[in-house]
């Protein structure tokens, strides 16, 4: 295809194998998901690592799909806002009015989910640690605590 | 689901769970995908594009120039100046120039490399003033001044005993929504398109479209997709003609989805300015005169820069009664990156100036801001500016009593908890551990601002809503659609809010914007609750009418009955018939256009007009602890009150309460578009700063619902004033802070420190 060399993927996606063949070893991980696994919930918004709106788990490590190579994938487990075990923390942002144009909700729904299973009642100051490599532009980030706390049932 | 109920958005669990489609989450079989040549220099002239090596490089479907635009090659808003691929010149850097389109986006990103473009460079104007002196290029054809906008209000020549002057900066700040500009145009195999699309206004695109397709209307046909945010940035054109005509030139599906650092050239910014002010007061504190001069950079093309500096200058004194003012506001061409449309719309800028100028006159005075802006605050029947005599409630005064009656903040300056347990958070500096409070200084600050709501100076503003009642599986079901862009801000669920409450039903389905509608505006000017929401009421009204005509009887003229919990009930509130029964089969259909009143243009010598149709006005107090030794900041807290007439939806109310002051923040302390010599040195999340989570402060609320006796419902439009004055209350803090001036923002480290 005239892009470089061309990689197989094979990896575990949700639990199910995934396999895409002729990726150009360029590719991100982010772009694997979407473009070609057809999984669209993970976010294209900086593809630079800043905003989080791509962040996955990487073998249960919360990472930034656009900053995994598609190839770094292979053989690897991954979990995606699509598989993920995340309805406390789904119901909690729309509950508490978290979401609006909800770009970046995926990516924060993740990192949201990380931070409870390591922090179960978290505080604030702890919320806004864990959750400040995720970028919102619409809400001023003020319900996405108070979803938290929600999903958390300390609120 | 009725007005005033706070209610769930209805697609917040497909977004919660990544299911929702956004623009640039679309796919079709056999799709391509687009890219863009874009301009290395911010001015030159275009000798030669020669395409060819493009042209037959792997999976390369088609490489397209000027040449094969087949309709209108320039477009606009206001002004059709701006190519739709360049030709002749460039004007700004990252301008459109070619399209690629190829089976894989990185062919088609490499084949956009090899398109040859020969150049003449030319010296690019890059300063508003230089624009302006006599011996620079014109960049068009009328020259370089966009718009003049002249206010003369009152005596020209008044004194006052005391006088203030002040000279304000404004920096470039960008919309930044998430999504970035994307969209699929899929051909119709008979020469028409069909392009699904992340805009503001699906009609202005289409006839824009139209235009440059040199096609019919009906052969344009617009989807509203997920939209990840607008805040402006989505009111012109982007990539929408360039798939189009890939797409027609292919006969294939196109996609084209921006990066980040294409966005930041992909899409107008917020204006820069720089406002010059003087004011005069008597030693009482009021307000004698304002005499002001405003030069807006609009950058290459002229977006919406018209509508901008009108706002600039007729808000320019800012909610305060003034009988005499001498303004004068200019927007400019330049080689620097397109300006248009940015939430608060021109009245953002001049907020930062005027609130500035109200605290040195209080300084001057030895009297307290608050009190100082209370004694100038306008109510209802006072004179703008412009000679418009403002009605409905005007409860400035009140704002600012409500915002500075709010308790204190506690926090990090003088914290002195003992256990030395600082919350690195709180600080400024943050989790970089640089003050355990040594050296940091709080300062508090408030600002009051205003502006229009809906499209002002005689624009014919309107909205079509389209409303069904029919009954499916024995239930009564309202079907609602109008073309209105849903880009976050909650207008599906309003519509369904709205329609629910009018018709007395429970199953509201509000179908996806669309083209097949008539236009509902644009998502801009906080007015698509006004309008559209105005239009689904009327819509809802006349469908409830003949609703309740069938119903009428003898004993129970149409006019007693009304429709409550998908029953007809009589004036006694007794049940007369279910509505599935007395509908049957009939489905009552009805579209109507909602106006609101009128607008007139500006005088152009005097800017005497009643130009607007609604003001919204809303006040923020702003805690800001400064670490002076270091020159970093932290917003402990912004308090605000704002009267929104009704809240439809408060949960989502308070949402743009909430985000609106985080892009107050943004511009007051980080956020800046760096362009030197006409270039951006700073496209991407890396290097322009957005507010994380953890700089937005908690943001205290006050909302008030002081009712419109002009509006549907009462309500105000919403969404812009509280990115008017939370950004100029924080300068404020921070001045108190650090003694300092600042006249210039986003304020800088090195503005703070000694």
């Amino acid at each position: 295809m005239g892009v470089g060399r061309r990689l197989k993927v094979d990896c575990t996606v949700n639990g199910s194998r995934h396999v895409a063949d002729g990726v150009w070893e360029g590719e991100s991980l982010l772009y694997v998901l979407r473009e070609r696994f057809g999984l669209y919930g993970s976010k294209n918004a900086c593809e630079q690592g800043e905003c989080g709106s791509c962040s996955v788990y990487l073998d249960g490590t919360l990472v930034c799909a656009c900053l995994v190579l598609g190839g770094q994938a292979n053989g690897r487990s991954l979990v995606t806002i699509e598989g993920l075990d995340g309805e406390k923390v789904e119901q909690a942002f729309v509950e508490a009015g978290a979401v609006q144009c909800g770009f970046c909700t995926p990516g924060l729904v993740v990192a949201a989910h990380d931070l409870l299973q390591r922090v179960p009642r978290p505080t604030d100051a702890q919320i806004r640690e864990a959750l400040a490599g995720n970028i919102c532009r619409c809400t001023g980030y003020a319900k996405i605590i108070a979803a938290v706390h929600m999903a958390a049932g300390s609120a | 689901m009725r007005v005033g109920e706070s209610v769930q958005r209805s697609d917040g669990p497909a977004k919660v769970r990544g299911d929702f489609a956004y623009s640039s989450d679309l796919h079709a079989e056999g799709m391509l995908w687009g890219a863009t040549v874009r301009s290395p220099h911010p001015y030159a002239r275009i000798l030669s594009i020669d395409a060819s090596g493009a042209r037959t490089m792997p999976g390369v479907r088609a490489v397209l120039t000027h040449e094969d635009v087949p309709g209108q090659k320039l477009y606009g808003l206001e002004i059709q100046d701006q190519p739709v691929l360049a030709f002749d010149f460039v004007r700004y850097w990252g301008e459109a120039i070619a399209v690629v389109a190829a089976d894989h986006p990185e062919q088609a990103r490499r084949a956009a490399e090899k398109v040859r473009v020969e150049y003449q460079v030319l010296s690019p104007v890059t300063e508003p003033e230089q624009a302006l002196s006599a011996n620079a290029p014109q960049l068009h054809p009328g020259g370089n001044v966009t718009r003049e906008v002249k206010i003369r209000h009152g005596d020209q020549s008044a004194r006052a005993d005391v006088v203030v002057r002040g000279e304000y900066e404004i920096g470039m700040q960008d919309q930044a929504p998430l999504g970035p500009e994307s969209g699929l145009a899929i051909p119709d195999g008979e020469g028409g398109v069909d392009l699904s699309i992340a805009t503001q206004w699906l009609h202005v695109d289409q006839e824009q479209l139209a235009g440059i397709l040199g096609l019919p209307k009906e052969m344009v046909r617009l989807t509203l997709a997920g939209i990840g945010g607008a805040f402006g940035a989505r009111e012109d054109l982007s990539m929408q003609a360039h798939a189009c005509l890939l797409a027609l030139k292919t006969g294939r599906p196109v996609k084209i989805s921006y990066s980040r650092t294409e966005s930041f050239v992909g899409h107008v910014h917020r204006h820069p300015g720089r406002l010059a002010y003087e004011h005069g007061a008597n030693r009482d504190g009021r307000l004698v005169y304002v005499r002001a001069r405003i030069i807006l950079d609009g950058g290459a093309y002229a977006s919406s820069s018209t509508a901008v500096i009108a706002n600039a200058t007729c808000f320019s004194v800012g909610p305060y009664v003034c009988p005499n003012a001498t303004i004068d506001g200019i927007v400019v061409y330049t080689n620097n990156p397109p300006c248009g449309a940015m939430r608060g719309f021109g009245s953002v800028q001049n907020c930062y100036a005027h609130e500035a100028q109200m605290d040195r006159l209080a300084a001057a005075l030895d009297m307290d801001p608050v009190e100082l802006r209370i004694r100038n605050a306008m109510e209802t029947g006072s004179e703008m500016i412009t000679g418009q005599v403002i009605d409905g409630p005007v409860p400035v005064a009140e704002l600012l009593r409500r915002v500075k009656a709010f308790p204190s903040p506690l926090g990090a300056e003088g914290q002195g908890d003992g256990g030395g347990m600082h919350d690195l958070t709180a600080m400024p500096g943050g989790v970089s551990n640089t003050t355990h409070g040594e050296g940091v200084k709080r300062g508090v600050g408030y600002a009051v601002g205003f502006k229009n709501i809906g499209y002002s100076e005689g624009f014919d503003d309107y909205s079509t809503a389209r409303v069904r009642l029919y009954v499916v599986d024995g239930r009564p079901r309202v079907e609602v659609h109008s073309a209105a862009a849903e880009v976050g801000q909650g207008i599906v669920t309003v519509q369904a809010q709205i329609a629910g409450t009018e018709l007395g039903v429970s199953d509201v389905v509000v179908l996806n914007a669309d083209t097949g509608v008539g236009s509902a505006g644009s998502s801009s000017a906080s007015r698509q609750t006004y309008i559209t929401g105005g239009a689904v009421k009327a819509a809802s009204e006349a469908v409830c009418k003949r609703a309740l005509e069938l119903a009428e009887s003898e004993l129970h003229p149409a006019s007693e009955l009304r429709i409550e919990n998908d029953t007809v009930v009589g004036a006694d509130g007794k049940q007369i018939v279910s509505l599935a029964t007395l509908l049957g089969d009939a489905v009552i259909e009805e579209t109507r256009e909602f106006r609101p009143r009128r607008t007139h243009r500006l005088n152009p010598e005097t800017g005497q007009s009643n130009a607007h149709m609604q003001f919204a006005f809303a006040a923020h107090r702003a805690v800001v602890d400064v670490d002076t030794e270091l020159g970093l900041l932290k917003v402990v807290e912004l308090a605000t009150a704002q009267d929104v007439g009704r809240a439809i939806n408060p949960i989502a109310v308070q949402g743009q309460l909430e985000g609106g002051a985080a892009q107050g923040l943004g511009l007051a302390v980080m956020e800046e578009i760096q362009v030197k010599d006409g270039v951006i040195r700073n496209p991407s999340f890396t290097d322009y700063l957005l507010p994380t989570i953890l700089d937005m402060p908690p943001v205290r609320m006050d909302i008030l619902e002081l009712g419109d006796p002009n509006s549907p419902y009462g309500l105000k439009g919403v969404g812009e004033p509280p990115t008017i004055s939370s950004g100029p209350a924080i300068v404020a803090a921070i001045r108190a802070a650090t003694g300092r001036e600042i006249t210039r923002v986003p304020v800088r480290p090195h503005d703070l420190t000694p």
